[in-house]
């Protein structure tokens, strides 16, 4: 089983009473992209937290490179994560950082690169994710929505990582705007042969992104398969979620 | 009877947990920060700007408070003393008051409304806009990022501010006992340096040092663990001033006791 990247079984999260993930088992393949969908609220941000050691699981195997990583103390951990990118939900660009040295953090901190080297290599990122050099000097603030996307992508694929996290890369822009970030994620994913994982509820970034889509509902994985057999699925949860209807085994907590 | 003693243990039980968990909380962060401020890698380069923050801008309001305040101890002292004629000893009491009191605790209490809150404020900040989150993942401990250097900062820099504002706050007394009730300078003065001992400065500087590590501390402990957004980050800027307020006024009364309780 040489090319599966990340193997997580029988996965369990709580927060106080609440269960959020209730025994996931996921694999990933090697340069492979897959989507976990999934409602609000359902956990998958705890699946990227837990797969990142950002939340300590309750239970539960994370395997990445045929190593486990539940119990990975923080250097290893820090080895871990110079193989892993994430892209956030809100960017979390660092507001104090230029936008350059946004991009080139982990080459100027864990690498060393030397300041004039960093810059020309977050120029050259920033050019890959469609930037203009002038940007690298403003900072995130000055930057609108799908600019700091943007940025944020750049930082995540800036040290060529084996894996690459995206965190509803899509929320919060338009719909154009959303399909040029999607073709930037593949395009950069498939540049870098990166294995990647996508949380998000947007359908249309899930047929532009995915290999293999997974659905979560109710801490599990309750399906999974290609988009095509998505979209032939008679599973009743992943139909009603695809079409977006209000009727259906899925209830809406109000 | 069964049903009011349980809802009694009950009522008292989750308070006793959210303390104990809280102190367990605090104890744990304090270990690590302590571990991360003396194991590398050291972010020297954000000492300079910690420095500024907490030392240099905050010298106006150490400045005022101390000038004020060794100013209003001339004053009282005067009236107090006059009553046994020992005028004289006002020279001397607003030394000690200032070094050894009032200087560090004013200080220290004014640094940790503008400086613990500030810190409170952006570290919070990070954490609800997931930044601490992104830090992790960029292979870089947060704490050895954000909280050392702050931490680090607060124990060397308070010491010089409160050398500053004892100087400050003899001067304020000066400027009452000189101008305003008349006392030959020169013999001010001299009343000032006979009384002038070392242990009296120590005490201050020691207290300033605690203070610093008081103050970077609970603001960046308060900010490290705010939750839910704007709300949450209000409540951590309150937090990390009430508790380093209170922090400091609990360790300035131990600390007077280990130097001057015979």
């Amino acid at each position: 089983m040489d090319d599966v990247k990340i193997k997580i079984k029988n996965l369990h999260k709580a927060f106080g009473k609440k269960k959020v993930l209730n025994g996931v088992d996921l694999e990933i393949k090697k340069g492979e992209s897959l989507v976990v969908i999934g409602g609000s609220g359902t956990g998958k941000s705890v699946l990227i937290k837990c797969i990142q050691g950002l939340l300590t699981p309750d239970a539960g195997s994370i395997v990445i490179d045929d190593k486990e990583t539940v119990d990975f103390r923080s250097r290893e951990r820090d080895r871990l994560h110079e193989k892993m990118g994430m892209l956030f939900q809100g960017g979390a660009l660092f507001d104090s950082l230029s936008v350059w040295e946004n991009v080139a953090f982990a080459l100027i901190e864990n690498k060393k690169l030397q300041k004039k080297q960093a810059k020309n290599e977050a120029v050259r990122v920033l050019r890959q994710v469609g930037l203009a050099p002038d940007v690298a000097d403003l900072y995130p603030s000055e930057l609108s929505g799908g600019m700091q996307k943007r940025v944020g992508l750049a930082r995540a694929i800036a040290t060529k990582p084996e894996i690459i996290f995206f965190d509803e890369p899509t929320t919060g822009l338009d719909p154009i705007m959303a399909d040029v970030i999607n073709d930037l994620i593949v395009e950069s994913a498939k540049g870098l042969g990166a294995t990647t994982l996508t949380i998000t509820h947007d359908m249309a970034s899930v047929r532009k992104i995915a290999d293999r889509v997974a659905m979560l509902f109710n801490g599990q994985i309750i399906w999974q398969g290609t988009v095509k057999e998505m979209d032939k699925t008679n599973n009743e949860y992943v139909r009603q979620f695809v079409n977006g209807s209000s009727h259906g085994p899925i209830k809406v907590e109000v | 009877m069964m049903k009011k003693i349980d809802d009694f243990l009950r009522a008292l039980g989750r308070p006793l947990v959210n303390f104990v968990s809280s102190v367990g909380n605090l104890s744990l962060f304090i270990g690590k920060s302590v571990y991360h401020c003396v194991t590398p890698p050291f972010y020297f380069r954000f000492l300079g700007k910690q420095f500024m923050d907490i030392g240099f801008y905050s010298l106006p309001v150490v400045a005022l408070t101390t000038v004020f305040a060794g100013m209003v101890i001339a004053l009282q002292s005067y009236t107090g003393f006059a009553k046994f004629g020992a005028e004289g000893m006002v020279a001397s009491v607003v030394l000690i008051a200032v070094t050894r009191e009032l200087a560090p605790v004013l200080s220290g209490l004014m640094v940790a409304g503008r400086v613990g809150a500030a810190m409170a404020a952006e570290i919070g900040t990070m954490r609800v806009t997931e930044q601490i989150d992104a830090l992790t993942t960029l292979s870089t401990n947060p704490f050895k990022y954000l909280v050392a250097p702050r931490v680090i900062a607060g124990i060397l820099v308070m010491p010089l501010l409160v050398l500053i504002g004892d100087v400050i706050g003899i001067f304020g007394g000066y400027i009452i006992g000189v101008y305003k009730l008349q006392f030959n300078p020169a013999n001010y003065i001299n009343a000032t340096l006979q009384e002038l001992s070392a242990n009296d400065i120590n005490c201050g500087i020691a207290k300033a040092a605690v203070f610093g590590f008081i103050i970077t501390l609970m603001g960046c402990y308060n900010g490290y663990r705010s939750r839910g957004g704007a709300q949450g980050v209000g409540e951590a800027t309150t937090n990390a001033v009430v508790s380093s307020s209170i922090l400091i006024l609990i360790f300035n009364y131990i600390i007077t006791e280990l130097f001057f309780a015979k």
